[in-house]
């Protein structure tokens, strides 16, 4: 049994790899305590090598890893040669290691001597870490999970924590079943975790500033401001109190788009509530005020002094499994390493002689957006992108496609062929979680091992290895000759502690002598642990000591600029994350279990604003912006206020025509930490007609060709697609031909056809050795379709003579019933299961549904889902 | 008691439509007649459409027999077989038989069936030309298999054409069928099916040619081959014509009957004279001549009926389904299976496995089908046909047959199991 930790978001849990290739929670993980989620839970179906990048390829070639190192090498080194250092960048991920980033960062800061390094966590974290730098001095979140076990008020502001942070939502309703603990939540949707609040603020998207001002104008007003702690502990109350404004919840309510007697019960109950908790994530950072936001909640946090006390304070939950590790080595390009600072010409001049650094860089370096927009512009001619999927993961996607595509050198490292990966000169297969060695700091600064259970397949290697491999390379032989994964780490703990004496919060520097041994037996750890210190880390900044100068926090004025102008479009588009994806589905898109609770990327839009557009329910919708525009699939909802709009971030080219709504969603900046806005860009939407309808299963194949809108949803036996004509099919001898290219069957299968042109029906399935290898069924009206589970069921199964002929009616006799969407990934049941239970055994609660159909008992993501279910149930008719 | 005067009833043709009638002449009135049957071939009644497979060895005569000389001597009719009727006395009400037989009638059926189609190419009088009419014919092409000669020819691709040359297969003869038209079994198949039975023909060992032209069938003393319009030669040992049939009118014609294609009959199944009706084959109803089994069994079904007077029925041309009996070959034909303009067409096919379904809708009902490869619902698109049920709701689902029984709802029955 190989203890790991999980790969997914910023909770951290750990995970048991088993050698029958089960993966369970880690019972002893203090993350997590024995729980998983949905995500969590299939991981086991991730681990698999179909499909992984196996050799490298140079130009689309395989090549040898010498090769393909040594070209890297000679072209990062003539580039920086002919054009200077800050004409080459390294863009990293939150999925990375802290060794993986902690080589990177060395060679790209201090060798090649640009601060030309960036991750996507600047997509995620970068407003928090921002803010928190400028309240406390470093970045550092001050509580630990316990305060979520002990707090009396949790308030979550853009946080889906039910769908994106399940573990911890579960840790907060079991707290909530057993104290009691009252749940705030502030968000424009009305999510499964609003769902499951005492009390739900859907304030307009982008108005927490507005919202935190008031609330802190009303504890000044309420005196509920702790001048005792403010006068020991920090500055800038008065301005901050200034910058706020006046104490006036109904001009609070109007900026927010609220409803006043809302906006006063959460005053009143984060006032008179000591233990309080604002959690945040990144309904907060992806915005072009998030730092300000983040200020604004902590200011409210300083004002009373609840910070780094059991239960009380400021919590930022991170959105991938190592951000934080990223940020602890500086793997931000506006950071050093180890918290150490640019403008600290000490900090400087030691790391310089810690790294023997030739060429550290005096500057930080470009943001991910303004990263891509100078390769656009071609001052960056040389990038390498490690374990991230920029052609579909930051904003304007298309515009970062072409510019990679000018770009004179792009290196991809990743698992899985990904969209970016098309477009790379060179591309490095990387070893995948259970392959990786190294460790990764989870939301409350907890240090896990990600321990390997597997071989790598083919030629797969560990991302640190190849930046130590072309720092060798070019030339650097000495400072980066580690040959494992633990020297990495003893080098980025040992760096902690240099000159730290207090002065940096971020010290591991205990482990700055840890052997392989202890490496490998490395206990989950919370910083910080300097060196001759026994505990764990624990909350901070409870009695002040803020790493500033003065030792005290700073409240940061955070006017309020209002809304941004909106232009001629009416409404706001939104995005984010679904229950059971992940970032660009390159792991969890390949399970098929994920796939049933939201199987296509749709539009979710008040059916108020959809009736005004003429969008009907599953109509399609062409969704544009400034930026361009995708076709979505309408989902209408009460959950969206009217004028705002939501679309999931996942879907990328390779499981949809219409790509990434990365496509769409604009790019302005936080102007302090240049994390863009993504869930606010203005725009339209018009109804598109649907011309024909298809479902084409096939046991093969990954994004179709240009002929329709198509959605690939993988199941069981292979690849499930939703078409959708934008274009009337097309007639006579042009539909069999249209047909057989979307079949894609092999030469010499059988095919079964049935048309009735009258409807504009065409039935094909192609037969390969006596088993389904796809079906095809197009049809004018979506009536004529047949349902998905029957024929999904027989995909790849032998075909019996006699059912031949009824194959093609696409309900096959074998009992399999079409179920609706999947409620709960961890046990497969339907929401259609779900309602069914309820009507027929009359059940109550959400519990009673679990002990009757195990709904919900594993990770508990669904019980808001389950809740609604039995609401609805329960309605009286008429 | 007082037993009334029978009345004299002749019946001219001893096929399958007359005893049909006469059947269900006897079940409506078994008293009321004195009934005469004449018969042309020396046989009592045998199921004419049974000669496919007797030709294939699948059966014999005896067993396709349905009404032997008891029959007749036990229901009291006189069976005169063998002497065909060669006139019509309608002012006397006597019919003349060929050896001298006269019979007064009081009521008169004609059932006189038809005639093969003989093309008149030059050689068709040859010895070994035969048609695939009846049980001589039959015998005729057993006797050519059996007598060793290796090569026959079956001009005619229709149904009639495609089970003799598949009997004459059977029974070793190396056989080519000629087809005028481009498919075969035009009336009955659309190209796809078509298509699809020629190929199962070849594998069967047949040699099929569509768009073949007879030219001349060759031969001095006996027939020795068949050239084709294309200058193309095949040899034959036996011709069989199939190419078609048409009704037997001579009698009626001569008697004076009012005659089109066919013995002209009204809805009652009478003809221009009163006292004299008419059934099968040889008759024109309403402008339609007939050739297969199931409306000649409505027919006789009305004619029972007026001439025993028990009800005025009136005969409704029916949509009637077609198979081809050859064992291995399943096919069934129905109705309009074309299409005009205004109706619509549905399609099913398996290529690998030689089968098809094609279904011609028309204002929301079915009125065509044809079925090829896999006919076992032909029974349930025939009656869907004959009864003309709305289908838009199932229009869908139309092509994979009748709706199974309803399925259990899973959700309850994965309930049940736990």
């Amino acid at each position: 049994m190989i203890h790991t930790a999980c790969p997914y978001c910023g909770v951290g849990c750990g995970v048991v790899a088993r050698p029958d290739g089960a993966i369970s929670a880690d019972i002893a993980h203090p993350a997590n305590r024995g729980r998983l989620c949905s995500k969590g839970a299939a991981l086991a179906q991730t681990v698999f090598d179909d499909g992984r990048l196996l050799h490298p390829m140079i130009g689309g070639k395989r090549a040898r890893w010498d090769d393909a190192l040594g070209l890297i090498a000679a072209k990062f080194r003539q580039t920086v040669a002919e054009h200077g250092p800050d004409s080459v960048a390294f863009y990293v991920s939150g999925q990375c290691l802290t060794e993986d980033y902690y080589v990177a960062n060395k060679l790209m800061k201090g060798f090649i001597g640009s601060g030309n390094i960036d991750t996507n966590s600047r997509l995620c974290m970068a407003s928090s870490v921002a803010g928190h730098v400028r309240a406390f001095g470093e970045d550092v979140v001050p509580g630990v999970y316990e305060d979520w076990d002990e707090a009396d008020l949790v308030v979550l502001v853009g946080s889906n924590a039910a769908w994106c942070h399940p573990v911890l939502h579960q840790r907060l309703l079991a707290a909530k079943a057993a104290i009691g603990t009252k749940i705030i939540v502030l968000d424009p949707r009305r999510t499964a975790t609003a769902e499951a609040a005492d009390l739900h603020l859907p304030l307009a998207a982008g108005s927490d500033v507005a919202l935190f001002n008031g609330l802190l104008a009303f504890l000044k007003a309420s005196g509920k401001v702790n001048r005792n702690w403010v006068a020991e502990h920090t500055t800038g109350l008065d301005a901050a109190l200034d910058a706020a404004g006046p104490d006036d919840f109904e001009a609070t309510a109007a900026a927010c788009g609220l409803d006043p007697e809302l906006v006063e019960i959460f005053f009143e109950m984060f006032a008179r509530t000591e233990r309080v908790m604002t959690v945040y994530s990144q309904g907060v950072n992806q915005s072009s005020v998030g730092t300000d936001k983040v200020n604004a909640i902590i200011n409210c946090h300083l004002a009373t002094g609840r910070i780094g006390r059991p239960g009380m304070g400021p919590f930022s939950v991170t959105g991938q499994p190592n951000a934080m590790g990223g940020r602890e080595v500086g793997g931000l390009a506006n950071q050093l390493a180890a918290h150490m600072k640019f403008d600290d010409p000490g900090d400087r001049a030691a790391l310089t002689a810690f790294w023997n650094a030739p060429a550290l860089t005096p500057k930080p370096g470009l943001k991910a957006v303004e990263l891509f927009e100078a390769i656009e512009a071609g001052r960056v001619k040389a990038v390498w992108i490690v374990a991230t999927n920029p052609a579909d993961s930051l904003p304007r996607t298309d515009r970062v496609r072409a510019a990679l595509a000018r770009c004179p050198f792009v290196i991809v490292s990743d698992c899985w062929p990904t969209d970016t990966a098309a477009l790379a000169d060179v591309v490095l297969p990387a070893s995948a979680w259970g392959e990786k060695d190294g460790t990764v700091t989870n939301s409350e600064r907890r240090i896990s091992r990600q321990r390997p259970f597997r071989p790598a397949p083919g030629e797969a290697r560990a991302d640190w290895w190849m930046f130590a491999e072309v720092g060798r390379r070019m030339g650097w032989e000495a400072e980066f000759a580690w040959q494992t994964p633990a020297a990495v780490f003893r080098e980025h703990a040992a760096l902690s502690g240099l000159e730290n004496n207090g002065k940096r919060v971020f010290d591991i520097s205990r482990f700055a002598d840890l052997d392989d041994a202890g490496y490998d037996a490395l206990q989950p750890v919370r910083w910080p642990a300097q060196a001759g210190s026994a505990d764990e880390g624990g909350r901070q900044f409870g009695d002040g000591g803020f790493p500033t100068p003065d030792q005290r926090a700073r409240l940061v004025p955070t006017p309020w600029r209002g809304l941004p102008a909106r232009g001629s479009r009416p409404l706001i588009l939104n995005t984010g994350r679904i229950r059971d994806q992940w970032h660009t589905m390159t792991r969890t898109g390949l399970v098929p279990s994920l796939m049933a609770h939201t199987p296509e990327p749709v539009l979710t839009i008040h059916p108020l604003d959809a009736a005004a557009a003429g969008i009907a329910e599953n109509g399609l919708v062409r969704l544009a912006t400034d930026e361009g525009e995708v076709v979505l699939r309408a989902d209408l909802r009460h959950t969206v206020r009217r004028g705002e709009v939501f679309a999931p971030m996942h879907w990328t080219d390779l499981f949809a025509s219409t790509g990434p709504v990365g496509r769409v969603v604009g790019a302005r900046l936080d102007p302090v930490s240049g994390q863009p806005e993504l869930k606010a860009t203005p725009a339209t939407v018009t109804p598109v007609a649907s011309l024909f309808h298809g479902l084409l299963l096939r046991r093969t194949g990954s994004a179709l060709a240009d002929v329709c809108h198509w959605v690939r949803v993988p199941v069981e036996s292979g690849q499930l697609y939703r078409l959708t004509g934008l274009r009337a099919l097309p007639e006579g001898d042009d539909l069999p031909r249209f047909a057989s290219l979307l079949l894609g069957a092999p030469a010499g299968a059988e095919l079964l056809e049935m048309t009735d042109p009258g409807r504009g029906v065409l039935r094909v399935a192609a037969i390969v050795d006596g088993a389904l290898e796809a079906c095809l069924f197009l049809a004018r009206d979506a009536p004529a379709l047949p349902g998905e589970a029957g024929l999904t069921a027989m995909l790849g199964g032998i075909v019996a003579d006699g059912f031949r002929p009824r194959l093609l009616a696409g309900r096959p006799d074998c009992g399999v019933a079409d179920e609706g969407p999947r409620v709960c990934a961890c046990y497969g049941v339907s929401r259609n299961a779900v309602r069914h239970a309820v009507v027929t055994h009359r059940l109550n609660t959400a519990a009673e549904v679990g002990v009757r159909l195990r709904a919900g008992t594993n990770c508990g993501s669904c019980l808001p889902e389950i809740e609604e279910i039995l609401r609805d149930v329960r309605m009286p008719v008429g | 008691m007082i037993t009334p005067k029978r009345r004299n009833l002749v019946i001219v043709g001893n096929g399958m439509a007359g005893i049909r009638a006469l059947e269900d002449i006897l079940t409506r009135a078994p008293l009321a007649f004195n009934v005469t049957v004449f018969g042309a071939e020396p046989h009592g009644n045998y199921d004419r459409i049974m000669l496919s497979p007797v030709l294939a060895g699948e059966k014999t005569f005896a067993s396709i027999v349905t009404h032997d000389r008891d029959w007749y001597a036990r229901n009291g009719i006189a069976l005169i077989a063998g002497e065909p009727v060669v006139a019509i006395d309608r002012a006397a009400r006597t019919v003349f038989g060929a050896h001298g037989t006269t019979c007064h009638y009081d009521v008169l059926l004609l059932a006189t069936g038809s005639n093969p189609v003989i093309i008149p190419v030059p050689g068709h009088t040859l010895p070994g030309v035969i048609a695939f009419r009846d049980i001589a014919d039959v015998e005729t092409m057993l006797d050519a298999a059996r007598a060793g000669r290796r090569n026959a020819v079956v001009i005619g691709g229709g149904l009639l054409g495609l089970e003799a040359a598949n009997g004459l297969a059977r029974n070793g003869m190396t056989t080519t069928v000629l087809h005028l038209m481009p498919t075969l079994m035009e009336r009955q198949l659309d190209p796809v099916s078509a298509a699809m039975l020629e190929a199962d023909l070849v594998r069967r060992g047949l040699t099929v040619l569509t768009g073949a032209n007879t030219k001349a069938i060759l031969g001095t003393d006996r027939v020795e081959a068949v050239e084709l319009t294309d200058g193309t030669i095949i040899p034959a040992d036996l011709v069989v014509m199939a190419a078609g049939v048409r009704p037997n009118i001579a009698l009626g014609k001569a008697a004076g009957l009012a005659c089109g294609r066919g013995i002209q009959v009204d809805d009652g199944m009478r003809t221009s004279d009163p006292a004299i009706y008419a059934v099968g084959e040889c008759v024109e109803h309403r402008g339609a001549v007939f050739g297969l089994v199931a409306p000649l069994w409505d027919q006789a079904k009305v004619a029972a009926d007026r001439i025993t007077g028990v009800a005025a029925t009136d005969y409704v041309a029916a949509v009637a389904g077609t198979r081809l009996k050859v064992t291995g070959i399943d096919m069934f034909s129905a109705g309009d299976f074309t299409g005009d303009a205004g109706a619509e067409v549905l399609t099913l096919r398996d290529g690998a496995r030689g089968q098809h379904r094609r279904l011609v809708l028309c204002g929301g009902r079915l009125i065509g089908a044809v079925l090829y490869g896999d006919a076992r619902d032909a029974g349930w698109y025939f009656g869907l046909i004959q009864d003309g049920t709305a289908i838009a709701a199932q229009r869908d689902d139309l092509l994979f047959g009748p709706p199974a029984a309803p399925a259990v709802d899973a959700s309850v029955q994965r309930e049940t199991v736990e």
